[in-house]
């Protein structure tokens, strides 16, 4: 029972991104060529919905369900990591034109050959974990 | 309101949804980010054996993965129910951009056909381009500590500096395919 809620946000999730078509590669190179406003709206109103929310929420101390006062994780600050990596991952989405979230909806939209990428992503994963010590971080 | 619902949402609804959905996992007491599942599977599937990196309890992430299904079923019912099969109002510079790289009936689908139908992925470079691409993702956005949702969306909505540096390199990588290397790998 407890897990029927995250199965409803995910569904709700997956409805959304496709009905924003995020979840398009289309969308993603026009982004990517700033020839529309629609991914920057959606991630700017995306954003500025969620700062206020962790605005309000830290400032009335709002509990989540489980009783703990909201206080999002601090991300860790390997800058070095953060940047490289984020540079290797634009290189993928702007290419698949899917990040993590779209890849598992197009698999529920019926484009089942985005199951090559999503093995990949696996396989990418992994190799990251192999050589997590190796790389600057 | 039906028909509104079944034709593409504009962004101004969908964004503020999206911000709803990790409000949502952040009253369950969890956070927003797709890609750590990428990694719960690398460990269910034994990756522990070859990186302490996987070794951790996964079944503690089950709830992730749940969201995943979740998404799966969405995008299933997102197409099958909510959709009048309008074509994506791209701008006119992506379609005549598109064009010139050999790209036709834009929008027509979600994927382009060009690198997502069975016919171009079967072949070597469509099967390349596939495992390139999912390869970059998977190995990036672990080493950046998180993907769109985790960084673009959570991280910067908690004002994490380390999240600003990530969304900087996904527009320098995503930049750079493309401006420079799409251009090169689809030339008609």
């Amino acid at each position: 029972m407890k897990f029927l809620k995250f199965l409803g946000v995910g569904v709700f999730f997956g409805i959304v991104l496709v009905k924003s078509e995020a979840v398009s590669w289309y969308r993603i190179y026009e982004m990517f060529k700033f020839q529309s406003f629609h991914m920057y709206g959606i991630i700017g109103s995306a954003v500025t919905i969620g700062l206020l929310f962790f605005l309000i929420a830290k400032k009335l101390q709002l509990k989540s369900i489980e009783g703990q006062v909201i206080n999002p994780a601090e991300k860790d600050k390997n800058y070095k990591a953060n940047i490289l990596g984020g540079t290797i991952f634009g290189l993928g989405w702007a290419l698949a034109g899917a990040c993590p979230g779209p890849m598992y909806i197009l698999l529920g939209t019926g484009v089942f050959s985005i199951l090559i990428a999503i093995a990949a992503a696996l396989l990418g994963t992994f190799v990251y974990g192999l050589l997590k010590d190796k790389l600057p971080h | 309101m039906m028909e509104s619902l079944l034709q593409p949402w504009p962004w101004y609804v969908s964004g503020p949804l999206i911000a709803l959905t990790m409000i949502f996992l952040v009253f369950f007491g969890k956070s927003f980010g797709m890609s750590s599942n990428l990694k719960t599977l690398c460990s269910m599937g034994g990756a522990g054996k070859y990186a302490d990196f996987f070794k951790f309890d996964w079944k503690s992430e089950r709830w992730n993965l749940t969201v995943v299904l979740g998404a799966i079923i969405g995008g299933f019912i997102a197409v099958r129910f909510l959709s009048d099969g309008s074509i994506i109002n791209l701008s006119e510079n992506t379609i005549t951009d598109l064009n010139k790289l050999g790209f036709k009936n834009l929008g027509a689908t979600i994927l382009p056909p060009e690198i997502y139908s069975w016919d171009a992925v079967l072949s070597l470079k469509g099967i390349a381009i596939l495992v390139i691409a999912g390869f970059l993702v998977g190995f990036g956005t672990r080493y950046a500590g998180g993907c769109t949702s985790g960084h673009a969306i959570s991280g910067l909505s908690n004002l994490q500096l380390p999240s600003l540096f990530a969304v900087i390199g996904f527009f320098i990588g995503g930049l750079v395919m493309t401006f420079f290397i799409l251009p090169l790998i689809f030339n008609p």
